[in-house]
């Protein structure tokens, strides 16, 4: 599980790579809480288009960089969900929450 | 009607949390005799998933302790997976099934139980306080007509 972020005039882009399980979340959790703290970005999107694995753990990963860009009065987008991820999200109707692309 | 086993397999380890995919791709190489999709060879890895990863998040919070995966499958293209642990087990089992129930706080979402139900065909869970937790998951894979 990797997570590489850049930012453009705060806008922060973070791609995120590998298996999003338990075993991974806390690292991707961290990196993310970091890089939103020293970036204070308007906006967020998150790149999951490498993502070969991701169960519930990845929901309260999104769910709480959702609630921080909130505080933050930006906003968060997800883009490249592939399938296996997309039907998670849609167990858990993640989509009334968070704004997939 | 039950169908009869035709193949099992049999895993433990300890509730350490490299286990979470190593259990998911095992339940995916058994499966692979069923010749599923991939839509149903990853609903088995992420209902598994959930399932091992409570075991290794809630039944042992401070321990390594073991949890065990039977794997079964049955003549009518069907698979069992049963996921055991002896850890703490669930005071109110309706209750946590409940989605967005946790008592694991803001890194957990509380939809573990929520995904596995609606991945699986069935899903029974037996708990008890101090003794540990069983999960049972049933799911049928589709025959597909000429394709090998
Ligand atoms: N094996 C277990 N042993 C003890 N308690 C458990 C076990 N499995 C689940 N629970 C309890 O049931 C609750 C709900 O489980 P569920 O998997 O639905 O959500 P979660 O694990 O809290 O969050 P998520 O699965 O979204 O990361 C847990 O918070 C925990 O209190
Ligand atoms: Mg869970």
């Amino acid at each position: 599980m990797a997570v590489s972020c850049t930012c453009d005039r705060r806008s922060l882009t973070a791609v995120l790579s590998g298996e999003l399980d338990h075993h991974g979340a806390k690292q991707i959790m961290e990196e993310l809480d970091r890089r939103v703290e020293q970036e204070l970005p308007r906006q967020l999107t998150v790149d999951m288009g490498a993502v070969t694995f991701m169960d519930s753990s990845g929901i309260a990963v999104l769910l709480r960089a959702h609630r921080r860009m909130a505080q933050l009065e930006g906003s968060m987008s997800v883009i490249n969900v592939p399938k296996q991820a997309q039907r998670v999200f849609r167990a858990a109707g993640l989509h009334r929450i968070i704004k997939f692309l | 009607m039950k169908a009869k086993a035709s193949n099992f397999v049999s895993v433990d380890f300890p509730s350490r949390s490299a286990n979470e995919g190593f259990a998911r791709t095992v339940a995916a190489c058994f499966a692979a005799q069923l010749d599923p999709t991939l839509d149903e060879v990853n609903d088995i890895k992420t209902a598994v998933s959930e399932a091992v990863t409570n075991a290794i998040v809630h039944a042992y919070p401070d321990t390594i302790g073991k949890v065990s995966m039977k794997l079964r499958i049955y003549e009518d293209n069907g698979m069992e997976i049963v996921i055991r642990d002896w850890g703490v087990g669930i005071e109110d089992v309706e209750q946590a099934r409940e989605p967005m129930f946790s008592t694991g706080g803001e890194e957990r979402a509380g939809m573990g139980f929520t995904i596995m139900e609606s991945f699986m065909d069935k899903l029974r869970v037996r708990s008890a306080p101090g003794k540990g937790t069983t999960v049972t998951m049933r799911r049928r894979i589709s025959r597909r007509a000429g394709v090998k």
